[in-house]
């Protein structure tokens, strides 16, 4: 079909004047940063020594390998993604479930269910902080304490812990939202087959709903991965990546070293490795999420 | 295998009762297809026997004992849905054995089972696809195996080949009948469909507005409906009706006063009708015929040829419109003003409450 490719491709070339501004703009918007980073990755460039500006070649890589603080970094990062993850789905499928089924009050059940994902981060993480996970006036302390548990001080004892309490909150309504609309869309002759069929409520669980869900779970897993890896005001607000470096993420890292240490070079290096990590977490993440999109 | 009983089985929603006391017995090995137009409550009825709704009042027994609070898988019922309703994430073989499995059958046996139904079925080949990979015909064939693999004691098929092309309808329609004398199970069978009504049931119930019409066997709700409703819904085209007045007694036959004055006699052995009373003539199609003496004329709106016979759509002086079934010849054109005779040996009489008012004994002579 000669033809047709051709008036496809004139139909591109006419449509170039029109697209291009926004290509540009996009291009420009994603690149010139990344060049800007990859460039001063490679430069002695310190916000305190400003008259010292000079190329180093991979040095600043080979500090940030050599600093056991970058690999705590990586894998803070990831056992917080991994563990927020892993919660999110549970609770928001256990919720879904429960918002899925018919009772008095379920409209605003599901709203009250979904409202903490309309709560800025460093609020969401003040309240957590200050009212609910305080060991001395907070509210999960205070019921522990009438059960005579002993009160934990979360921040200092188990401070990632704690973080991930906080994120799963602000994300296991997503999980609910996107998982429920899926469990909305499922046949309920399918469900009414399988009872017939003489399939109890866990084994309708397990071969009918959660099959039905592999898509939506892929694709939470997909959203929840790209803004989990860069978690930051929950941590400044908390933590501020302590104590010590428990809760430094790379995200955190890329920020102590540019604007508490001043190190540019540093915090640059730091950032391209934190774009490698999410490009190969998004690799893996594409692939599987197209093979459960395509079963 | 099973016998099913319904004892004024009602079903209330809310405020509104939309099954309204149905009593019914369905013999072992019979097919019997619950029929009326959308929404008058045949597939509640069929949930309420395969136990997905509850009943609200009265009393469902299987082969005699009570079934309202067994759950549905414990009822040893099979339904096909009319989505089909198949598993989408299991193969065929999956979707056949999944209640085996459920039953914690050994493997062989599930295997044994989904074999034997697939082969008379056809679906042998098809064992390993996804649901997504077959056609509307082969879906529904797995969803009707995996009622078989279960051996139930009756199957219940809601609507099941609404969603098929009309070729594709017709043969599934002898491929359920022939699986019926095959397995020699029990059947309900519900459709909005009297052509499938007509064509599968050894009983027809027809339902309208959560109420049982009638209940008989095909050919007798065509000679012998009960009721205005029935007539009008059980044969195709539909039967004409005429408001005609009652003029007298002949002994064994009433004589009508029809809209063009003419008379007619209509034999009626038990006729409650009074003389002077206003009621329905009912006559089918094929007792209508095309004669120039006839005691009706009206003038040919449409010919609908459809071969070996053809139906003539006639307007009468008085705004009726008749439908007549003849042999099929070429002379008759629309505009034409044709003479239409009577057979008034199959005609029915509606009294003004919609009843009929001959009990025909003849009706299945
Ligand atoms: N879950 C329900 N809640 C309220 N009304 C219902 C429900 N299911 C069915 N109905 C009503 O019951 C009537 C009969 O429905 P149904 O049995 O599905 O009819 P059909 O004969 O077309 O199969 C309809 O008027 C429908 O609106
Ligand atoms: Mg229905």
């Amino acid at each position: 079909m000669a033809g047709g490719t051709k008036v496809g491709g004139r139909r591109e070339g006419r449509g170039w004047p029109l697209l291009s501004p926004a290509v540009i703009v996009l291009g420009i918007w994603s690149v010139v940063p990344l060049a800007m980073t990859l460039w001063y990755s490679t430069r002695y460039y310190n916000l305190l020594d400003p008259g010292r500006h000079f190329f180093v070649g991979l040095r600043n890589y080979d500090l940030l390998f050599s600093d056991p603080g970058s690999l705590t970094a990586i894998a803070n990062s990831i056992i917080l993604v991994a563990s927020v993850l892993v919660i999110s789905l549970i609770v928001g499928t256990a919720l879904a479930l429960l918002l899925n089924a018919e009772f008095p009050g379920r409209g605003a059940a599901r709203l009250f269910a979904i409202s903490p994902f309309f709560v800025m981060p460093p609020v969401a993480a003040l309240i957590w902080k200050n009212l609910l996970l305080n060991p001395l006036n907070g509210l999960l302390g205070w019921m522990m304490g009438l059960f005579g548990l002993p009160v934990i001080p979360w921040f200092s004892t188990a401070p990632m812990v704690a973080l991930i309490i906080i994120v799963s909150w602000e994300w296991i309504p997503f999980a609910t939202l996107i998982l429920l609309t899926a469990l909305q869309s499922l046949d309920s002759s399918q469900i009414e087959a399988a009872r017939m069929d003489g399939a109890g409520p866990l084994a309708r669980l397990r071969y009918i709903i959660l099959p039905h869900l592999g898509r939506p779970v892929a694709i939470v897993v997909m959203m929840e991965t790209i803004f989990l890896l860069s978690i930051f005001a929950e941590i400044l607000t908390t933590t501020s990546g302590g104590p010590g470096d428990a809760t430094t993420t790379l995200t955190f890292l890329v920020y102590i070293r540019a604007l508490l240490d001043f190190n540019v070079g540093g915090a640059s290096a730091a950032g391209v490795l934190a774009i490698v990590l999410a490009n190969i977490v998004g690799l893996f993440l594409m692939r599987s999420v197209a093979r459960s999109l395509n079963r | 295998m099973a016998t099913l009983e319904l004892r004024g089985v009602r079903k209330t929603y809310g405020t509104g009762e939309v099954v309204k006391g149905v009593d019914l017995s369905i013999k072992d090995r019979e097919f019997v297809v619950f029929v009326g137009p959308s929404g008058c409550g045949k597939s509640t009825l069929l949930r309420m026997i395969a136990g997905l709704e509850e009943i609200s009042a009265g009393e469902l027994l299987i082969d005699g004992v009570r079934a309202n609070e067994i759950p549905p898988d414990e009822r040893e019922l099979a339904m096909v849905f009319q989505s089909y309703a198949l598993y989408p994430h299991m193969t065929v073989a999956g979707n056949m054995g999944f209640a085996l499995k459920m039953a914690g059958k050994p493997k062989a046996e599930i295997a044994a089972k989904v074999a034997q139904a697939a082969r008379i079925l056809q679906l042998e080949a098809l064992l390993d696809r996804r649901p997504k990979m077959l056609s509307g015909g082969q879906r529904q064939r797995v969803a009707i195996g995996r009622a078989i693999v279960r051996n139930p004691k009756c199957f219940l098929f809601d609507e099941p080949l609404s969603n098929l092309d009309a070729a594709l309808r017709v043969q599934m329609r002898t491929e359920i009948a022939k699986l019926h004398q095959e397995l020699e199970a029990t059947m309900v069978y519900v459709t909005h469909d009297q052509v499938e009504a007509m064509t599968m049931a050894d009983r027809i119930v027809v339902l309208n507005g959560g109420r049982v019409e009638q209940v008989g066997a095909p050919l007798e709700l065509y000679r012998n409906p009960a009721s205005k409703f029935v007539a009008g819904f059980i044969g195709s085209p539909r039967m004409n009706m005429l408001e005609v007045a009652v003029a007298g007694h002949d002994g064994a036959a009433v004589r009508l006063t029809l809209p063009g004055g003419e008379s007619l006699a209509v034999p009626a052995r038990d006729a409650l009708v009074k003389t002077g009373a206003r009621v329905t003539l009912g006559l089918r199609p094929e007792s209508l015929n095309l004669a120039d003496d006839g005691a009706l004329r009206g003038k040919v709106e449409v010919v609908e040829h459809l071969g070996a016979e053809m139906l003539v759509h006639v307007r009468t002086p008085q705004d009726d419109l008749l439908i007549i079934k003849a042999p099929d010849e070429a002379r008759i054109h629309p505009n034409q003003t044709v003479g239409i005779g009577i057979n008034p040996a199959r005609s029915c009489l509606f009294g003004e409450d919609g009843l009929a008012l001959i009990l025909r004994v003849d009706a299945l002579a």
